[in-house]
């Protein structure tokens, strides 16, 4: 019970409710108990009389406890639209209420309706609001009407909605890729809502518009969910220091740029329509240095903030960044040199470790014993303690085996140089894993903080051993794949515990043979960790592996880190959360408890509506993310999305946002596979899609029978669920290890969204012959722009050279003939021959060729946190099935290509 | 006869008093899952709490479903029979990593809390039942 602030809000958002579930329960039991003492009463007297006045006495209980929860939220909702008329508003409000859209076009620029696709970025004349003079009144704060009559666009069908609507025949366009990868669809909001609206890369709804009920949700067969990468790097963030953080008195939402000034002393919150005070301080706006104008706040002018949070929202003093790294030392460990590669990194990155003067380390290392090290300061050198009761594991010494980094610098370097060394003619195989963590637990759940854990094999001995599950035999079989959930509670419990201390676990799994990544990987899917995964990982025979490993540690060490956090989600009443995905654990019904927070996980939920959205015009939701900063503070961050309700099935067809849709697809097919079977996962994602378009067909009255017709918004809906089919985690017939299956998953269900986008259907660009024509010229470099290409090798040609850029991993493809000034200006090779087949990076050479490909290779790469593996591939080499895997397109052994799937979801429809 | 008599009521008392122990539990299921669905506890405990019971009430379950077989009720039996059979199943079903029937990191996901409820409700409903028949018989 650390968060005593966003417990006391669900309280409150959840006393009505709660009124209503006790009915529930205690009405049978008094019932029962009222027909038991009838029961008693006629066996022994016949008498009559008590029974009847019982029975007066509950009905009268009932209604008198089932009657507030209306009236409650009439009261909240000051009765709808004409309960706020009744008030009397101050001068310059309108004392009615316009009605919900379509009523205030006056104040609208008129070119605006006439525009016909609105702009991203608009000229200002049409962005303003509150132009001086323009408008006949002028209207202070941004009431209700306002914001609904904000509603673009909404009398009839825009264009853009025209568009995102045009039928396409599927079967005859070839070329269905945009030449960019596409942007995701805007919402269909006035420009000035859409101006402060959260960005897309942080918070994404797969409908951009919501579907008034939830027989319209039915009605359009899609998913219904929020994909938030709440904790990402931004560049520019407003922060605010206030002594009270404003936030609704019901549902407890921070106050955002969505709710309305009913004047200067009232707002409305956007998500209960409860209508709260604005405190005095509120009044004061900090950065323009004026009184009165609370409507321009920083907190109202952007839809994602950071308040520096007050001692109200912490039960402890904050913590320090505290960090135990637990580091297999076996045999296999050793000769992987895994620990080298890691010595080295946390050397190099010491200095950049997240923290202040209060941060800690620690170090503990097993094999089949478990081994702590003291590093106190006024050592010598750091002091080694074997542990070999791996049963009931201990720590030896309570207070010198996590010390202060500042203090103990010069003993961490010691044992970080010598580390490596020490294990080199180990002849231990076994490991200990589930005692070391049990140990790591203990010792960091008095303070917190993250445990990384290196791993190379399936752990032998003590608590939480696994067996071998795998049979070779099966990996490419085209029926049931098992063993895709945990073998044991072990380490699943293990998490939730470490969860309840704050502490988070990494895992890092190196390893070649089988290892149960589907029970290991629990450890961090529960306690909010993250997962890496290096197959066959070793630092001679696989360079790339070792590349990949070096500058994942980099980012790894040096990423943000967020501390004892939670998470809650808010949205507009009448919608509700019903799944959630990602790596945390949910605490109560809309609090994520996350232990640690990185800037490179994503979350997803699944919503349904519960009641009816009519009487409102814009849905909202809010995420807002409570943590302890590395450097002591308490923080909380903000998000808030505002989409437009529409009451049409081809609104909601317009709006939909494919990528965010495969994106949750994606994740519910995971959950499928593991609760259900993987066939089904599959079948239930061919489903999604013949259901979608099945209901857009008899939707549109006005489309040829002929063909396979989907909106221009899902047109790339079948590619996409096709590229899903055929990712790792979820193929069938071709040959997949258990462990890169299970890693797959884990990227799916906590990676953001961009970069699942990129692992499932990854960018094609040919690159040898790159042009500045449409180039972007950025601070005086030219960066080239390819076209995007379809993933089908018909695309690829023996004269080109090729990039794929999958996220976690970029191929370059030459083709044998590959114009050779290419070869030498770009690679650094005489030809095509004497290039090697194992390449991992392009030279830095002095040519404008190899410039210009340099260039656009890194501008892919600005956004990314983590850098991808780089592979040059010969057409040749063995390594290009790894290559021709992600040509998605294509036909397989046991897979369609994409012209089959089409045709097979038309005969599927035609069912 | 009389003999006879004596031992069937004995054993109806017997699945009364189980009947009322498992009325217990079955009530103090549902409190506890409404507790979590409004956030009055953390899933973690009432999981733990709940799971605690999901044996016994088995137990109890098949063991009056077992009596009546004995004393020959055959209705009462075949009643009995659907929920007994449940109760195993949902037991043997759970998968090999979850912590019980109930799992505090799935009981949020896909409307879990909200089918444990419904399921609890209607043994309540069959309990009832059931005592009646059993009272009155």
């Amino acid at each position: 019970a650390l968060f005593i602030s966003f417990n006391i809000s669900a309280k409150c958002s959840y006393r009505f409710n709660n009124a209503n579930i006790k009915i529930n329960i205690y009405l049978p039991i008094l019932i029962w108990w009222l027909i038991y003492r009838e029961s008693l009463m006629h066996i022994i007297s016949g008498h009559n009389m008590t029974h009847r006045d019982l029975c007066g006495d509950s009905s009268s209980t009932t209604t008198d406890s089932a009657s507030p929860v209306p009236n409650s939220y009439e009261s909240l909702e000051g009765g709808g639209y004409s309960g706020t008329s009744l008030r009397s508003p101050p001068a310059g409000v309108p004392a009615k209420q316009a009605p919900p859209f379509g009523y205030n076009y006056p104040t609208m620029h008129p070119a605006y309706q006439q525009n016909p696709a609105p702009k991203p970025n608009p000229s200002p004349s049409h962005g303003g609001y509150n132009p001086p003079g323009y408008q006949p009144y002028s209207q202070p704060f941004p009431s209700l009407s306002e914001l609904s009559s904000a509603l673009g666009g909404l009398g009839g069908v825009s264009e853009l909605e025209a568009e995102t609507l045009r039928p396409v025949n599927l079967l005859q366009e070839r070329n269905i890729l945009p030449p960019k990868r596409a942007p995701p669809p805007e919402p269909n909001l006035s420009n000035d809502l859409r101006k402060v609206n959260c960005s897309p890369d942080t918070f994404r709804c797969t409908l951009t518009n919501i579907p008034q009920t939830q027989a319209l949700l039915n009605k359009a067969r899609l998913p219904l969910g929020l994909l938030l990468h709440p904790f990402r790097d931004l560049t520019q963030l407003p922060v605010i220091t206030s002594n009270t953080i404003v936030r609704c008195r019901s549902c407890r939402t921070y106050i955002n740029p969505f709710v309305s000034f009913l004047d200067q002393r009232r707002w409305k919150c956007n998500l209960c329509y409860r209508v709260n005070d604005v405190p005095d301080e509120f009044m004061y706006n900090p950065v323009t240095r004026s009184y009165g104008e609370p409507h321009k706040r920083p907190e109202v002018q952007n839809s994602t903030v950071e308040f520096i949070a007050s001692s109200d929202y912490m039960l402890r003093p904050p913590q320090p960044a505290v960090y135990l790294f637990l580091l297999d030392v076996s045999h296999n460990a050793v000769e992987s040199g895994y620990l080298n590669v890691f010595c080295q990194s946390l050397l190099d990155n010491l200095e950049k470790l997240p923290g202040d003067t209060r941060t800690h380390i620690g170090f503990v290392t097993f094999d089949s014993t478990v081994h702590f090290y003291n590093l106190q300061e006024g050592l010598s050198q750091p002091q080694m303690l074997v542990v070999s009761d791996i049963d009931d594991v201990f720590i030896p010494t309570h207070d010198s085996l996590l010390v202060n980094l500042k203090e103990s610098k010069e003993l961490v370097k010691d044992l970080l140089n010598a580390l490596p060394g020490m294990f080199t003619h180990t002849r231990e195989t076994q490991s200990a894993l589930g005692p070391a963590l049990q140990a790591a637990y203990k010792l960091m759940s008095p303070t917190g903080g993250r445990v990384t854990v290196f791993q190379t094999q399936l752990p032998t001995l003590g608590a939480g051993l696994l067996q071998s599950r795998e049979d070779p035999n099966l990996r490419s079989s085209t029926k049931n794949v098992l063993h895709l959930g945990p073998a044991t509670d072990f380490y699943k419990k293990l998490a939730l515990d470490c969860s309840g201390q704050q502490i988070g676990v990494d895992l890092f799994l190196l390893s070649s043979q089988y290892s149960d990544l589907a029970s290991l990987a629990c450890v961090s899917k529960y306690s909010a960790g993250s997962v890496f995964y290096y197959p066959s990982f070793h630092h001679i025979h696989n360079t790339a592996q070792k590349q990949k490993f070096q500058k994942d540690l980099q980012r790894y060490l040096t990423r943000k880190i967020g501390f004892e956090a939670v998470m809650r989600i808010r949205c507009t009443k009448g919608l509700s959360i019903h799944t959630f995905h990602g790596n945390f654990f949910v605490r109560s019904t809309d609090l994520l408890s996350l232990a640690n927070v990185n800037p490179d996980s994503g979350f997803a939920v699944q919503m349904s509506i519960e009641e009816s959205l009519a009487d409102t015009s814009l849905a909202c939701f809010q995420a807002a993310l409570l943590y302890t900063s590395s450097k002591g503070k308490r923080r909380i961050r903000v998000h808030t999305l505002c989409l437009p309700v529409v009451s049409q099935l081809s609104e909601v067809f317009a709006g939909a946002d494919i990528q965010a849709i495969s994106c949750l697809l994606a994740n519910m097919a995971i959950d499928r596979s593991i609760s259900s079977s993987l066939s089904d996962a599959r079948d239930a994602l061919v489903n999604a899609v013949v259901d979608c378009l099945t209901a857009y067909r008899a939707n549109g009255s006005n489309i040829q029978p002929s063909g396979l017709i989907a909106p221009a918004a899902l047109r790339l809906f079948p590619l996409y669920v096709l590229a899903l089919l055929k990712q790792k985690a979820l193929r069938t017939g071709t040959s997949t290890r258990l462990d890169e299956r299970v890693f797959s998953m884990c990227e799916l269900k906590s990676q953001p969204l961009q970069q699942i986008m990129r692992m499932v259907h990854p960018d094609l660009y040919r690159i040898d012959n790159m042009t500045e024509q449409a180039a972007l010229h950025l601070n005086d470099s030219v960066i080239p722009q390819p076209p995007l290409l379809q993933l089908t090798a018909e695309k690829l040609t023996r004269e080109g050279a090729f990039l794929l850029d999958c996220g976690s991993v970029m191929y370059l493809w030459v083709g044998k003939c590959c114009n050779e000034t290419f070869i030498r200006d770009v690679l650094g090779f005489q030809n095509y021959a004497s290039l090697p087949s194992n390449m991992t990076e392009i030279p830095e050479l002095q040519t404008t060729y190899s410039e210009r490909t340099r260039a656009f290779i890194s501008w892919l790469l600005e956004s990314r946190t983590f850098l991808p593996a780089f592979h040059v591939v010969k057409d040749d080499a063995s390594t290009k099935t790894s290559f021709f895997q992600h040509l998605v397109e294509d036909r397989t052994e046991s897979a369609f290509s994409y012209y089959e799937f089409l045709l097979h979801i038309q005969q599927q429809m035609s069912k | 006869m009389e003999a006879a008599v004596f031992i069937l009521s004995l054993v109806d008392c017997c699945a009364l008093i189980f009947l009322s122990v498992y009325f217990f539990i079955i009530t103090l299921t549902i409190i506890t899952l409404s507790d979590l669905e409004c956030d009055y506890i953390n899933a973690r405990s009432c999981c733990s709490k709940l799971n605690k019971w999901v044996i016994p009430e088995m137990i109890a379950q098949a063991l009056a479903t077992v009596l009546m077989l004995v004393s020959m009720h055959w209705f009462v039996f075949l009643l009995n029979l659907p929920v007994a059979s449940w109760d195993v199943y949902r037991y043997v079903k759970v998968p090999m990593g979850n912590m019980g029937v109930y799992d505090p990191t799935e009981i949020h996901n896909r409307g879990q809390l909200k089918s444990h409820m419904k399921e609890a409700m209607i043994k309540l409903g069959f309990h009832l039942l059931c005592f009646f028949i059993y009272l009155y018989r």
